[in-house]
């Protein structure tokens, strides 16, 4: 006989969510709420006088050559840091995973790079790759190859997105191995006594069992890479050269805390946040179906 | 009370901003600062000797970033509702400040409510210039003051064969020629703040307007003109030397300064202010110049004007607290203070008193490096183009003049292309200034 414990009345359901929610609406609901109304006035830096001004900020946002460049340069940076992040996580998870000697070292030492805060990161990459103070850029203007972040646009692009995939790459690791992990043993066995060597095993047993962590860390990463790399693309590069780092999120801090134009930061949050909803709405729409639970 | 105790409460006040509290009988004085390096001991200092000084305040100096930063730190703390009492503030930030009333509480008002000895015309005309309003009132009080100068490696120009220092930027481009010759092949020579050296002292060096209305210093209806044929030149010669390195572009702040202490780049423009990361950095023979000038320029060399920082009181405050600021006011007008504080740290003396008295003292005759600034100052009576300065949102502004200074640089656009776009740009923002600030 099966045993069941029923709980009566509502009030112990509701008890029980409402932390969640309240973190919800407090966390979430409440600041984007906040941005919305704020993309609809114009206010000085200090908040001391504030004026509705309708669509104003937005007009102005669409009227501006540099927030469509800002945009080119998000899909540009936003693609190469998901795809990289992901790839180099998953090749090095997949040889993390093999019964290696000292596995639990690499492990560890992969995983240290996401308590790196982002602003710290940067201005190590900063560091490291500048142009006559770097360690690493001095080699690469010994062997003659000008390497100049602060002038060349793609340069500096490189540079921004190699800190964000480094940083970001700890984090992927973690989700692959725990999905590797979680992989049975007996399945991969099979597919190997029925003939299929390594690379087949992967692309038609793994890759297909691992999907579910795939695509939990697709959604994840591209939350990432448009609202979390604002701090180090302002350590490395602040935007530049001439604005060839500058992505949608770096612009709204830029326009918010430098230029202490709070409406116009505001409208820009609110498209971001538009586009990322919708991004995120399209995955779960479609890719969500080819993955396999 | 045990000490940790003791300490808790103290941590728990200092957040919710209850410091003045009559449990404690010192008024604590929130400093917020900029300054690093060598600069960052002298503040410190200068807190250690004003509260050993007295007994009723003690000045809490607490290091919040880069200028850009600390400026923004306190504008959040305002809006959160607690603000430090002094927050030191670059120059170009003082539009934003002052047309934020309300906010700040000007020095003349500070000083006259506090009851302290307060003399405008105590102090050099030349700084408080850019801190008053068109009556004269002084809105906050000058901290750090210094203007561009040329650094010069001696040693390095001896080396490379350059006999003299070089006056005129057709000089400093021949100079630096040589120097390449001589090995320094990635940097003939350099500037940092690139828009400070590029567009605002290069057009007040050479008596030509930034924008219009004296450059924004009187009116916020002012609209940017510093795409003449002139500037568009100077940004030319420099997109010509960047392709082989003759100049090589050292970024939008201070962070390349070290270029010079290296030694890499011989020709280094870049604040007075260096002077105390120079003096400790530098393992040779260094001097200051005055900053170049094109000779066909009419009336160049004009005269320069400052950067730096000043420090802004905030509003809202209690008559305790302003009082105590007062008092550390008066403290770091003091003529010898000032003096030595001129003469370790080489940012410029703010009271006439005591660059007077630096001059007596025969510092100069020892130190021609630190009076460069002051003779670039007061070379000659400033004009509309040279009073100084005075944009809204000049903060992002100079970003943006940066980025169109990169693009010309990185051979995007051309130097007249790129003029066009950073005036264009600007005045955008200004227009947008306008409005909030009424």
């Amino acid at each position: 006989m099966e045993k069941s414990v029923v709980f009566n009345g509502k009030l112990l359901p509701y008890l029980l969510l409402a932390p969640q929610l309240a973190i919800t609406l407090i966390f979430f609901y409440w600041p984007a709420s906040q941005a919305i109304w704020q993309s609809f006035l114009r206010e000085d830096a200090f908040g001391l006088n504030s004026e509705f001004v309708g669509l104003e900020n937005y007009q102005a946002l669409f009227a501006q050559p540099e927030y469509y460049t800002a945009i080119g340069t998000t899909v540009v940076f936003s693609s190469l840091v998901t795809v990289l992040s992901l790839g180099v996580a998953l090749l090095f998870a997949t040889q993390a995973d093999k019964n290696l000697k000292g596995a639990s070292v690499y492990k560890t030492l992969m995983i240290w790079p996401y308590a790196v805060a982002p602003a710290i990161a940067g201005v190590l990459w900063f560091f490291i790759f500048h142009p006559t103070l770097g360690t690493l850029a001095r080699p690469l203007r010994f062997m003659g190859f000008n390497w100049n972040p602060m002038l060349d646009g793609t340069h500096a692009m490189i540079l921004v997105v190699m800190a964000a995939v480094w940083k970001q790459v700890a984090y992927n690791f973690l989700f692959f191995l725990a999905g590797l992990q979680a992989i049975p043993k007996s399945v991969i066995e099979a597919g190997a006594i029925d003939g299929a060597g390594p690379l087949r095993r992967f692309w038609t047993i793994i890759f297909p069992l691992l999907s579910p962590t795939t695509f939990f860390l697709l959604v994840v990463n591209i939350v990432y890479v448009f609202f979390e790399t604002f701090g180090i693309i302002d350590a490395v590069t602040a935007g530049g050269p001439a604005g060839s780092t500058t992505t949608m999120v770096y612009k709204v801090f830029a326009d918010g805390r430098l230029g202490g134009d709070l409406g116009g930061s505001a409208a820009q949050s609110v498209v971001l946040m538009v586009i990322v909803i919708a991004l995120t709405a399209i995955q779960f729409r479609y890719v969500e179906r080819k993955v396999q639970y | 009370m045990s000490f940790r105790h003791f300490a808790a409460v103290t941590a728990v006040a200092a957040t919710f901003g209850f410091a003045a509290s009559p449990a404690l009988a010192v008024t604590e004085i929130q400093w917020w600062h900029a300054m690093t390096g060598g600069n960052n001991d002298i503040v410190n200092k200068l807190a250690e000797e004003f509260n050993a000084s007295q007994s009723d305040y003690k000045v809490v100096p607490t290091f919040k970033g880069a200028y850009p930063d600390t400026m923004n730190a306190g504008i959040a703390a305002f809006r959160a509702g607690n603000a430090p009492h002094i927050i030191q503030v670059f120059e170009v930030g003082t539009a934003t400040m002052m047309s934020a009333k309300g906010a700040i509480k000007p020095v003349y008002e500070l000083m006259k409510d506090a009851g302290e000895p307060f003399d405008p015309k105590a102090y050099l005309p030349a700084i408080t210039g850019y801190y008053s309003t068109s009556k004269g009132d002084m809105l906050s009080f000058p901290f750090n003051s210094s203007s561009m100068v040329m650094w010069i490696n001696k040693d390095e120009l001896k080396k490379a064969g350059v006999a003299e220092i070089p006056k005129t930027w057709p000089e400093v481009f021949e100079a630096a020629k040589k120097l390449k010759a001589a090995g320094h092949d990635t940097c003939g020579f350099s500037n940092a703040w690139a828009s400070w050296a590029n567009i605002e002292q290069f057009s007040a060096w050479h008596n030509v307007p930034i924008g219009t209305k004296a450059n924004g210093l009187d009116g916020f209806d002012t609209v940017l003109e510093f795409n003449s044929p002139l500037h568009v030149k100077h940004l030319q010669n420099l997109v010509e030397l960047q392709k082989d390195k003759t100049y090589d572009y050292s970024g939008r702040g201070s962070a390349s300064e070290s270029r010079f202490g290296s030694g890499e780049c011989a020709i280094f423009l870049t604040s007075s202010g260096y002077y105390a990361t120079a003096k400790s950095t530098a393992k040779f023979d260094f001097t200051s110049a005055p900053m170049p000038y094109y000779p066909e320029a009419q009336g160049a060399p004009q005269n320069s004007i400052i950067g730096g920082a000043s420090l802004w009181v905030m509003g809202g405050k209690t008559a305790d607290e302003y009082k105590g600021v007062a008092k550390f006011f008066t403290f770091l007008s003091d003529t010898n203070r000032q003096a030595k504080l001129h003469q370790e740290s080489g940012y410029l003396p703010i009271t006439k008193a005591a660059y007077e008295k630096t001059k007596a003292d025969g510092f100069y005759e020892k130190n021609p490096t630190l009076q460069t600034p002051l003779k670039e100052l007061t070379n000659k009576e400033p004009t509309e183009n040279s009073r100084g300065l005075r944009f809204g949102n000049m903060v992002q502004m100079r970003d943006v003049w940066s980025e169109e200074i990169e693009a010309a640089l990185a051979g995007k656009k051309t130097a007249k292309e790129a003029l066009d776009s950073a005036v264009a740009r600007g005045n955008a923002m200004l227009r947008t200034f306008e409005k909030t600030a009424k």
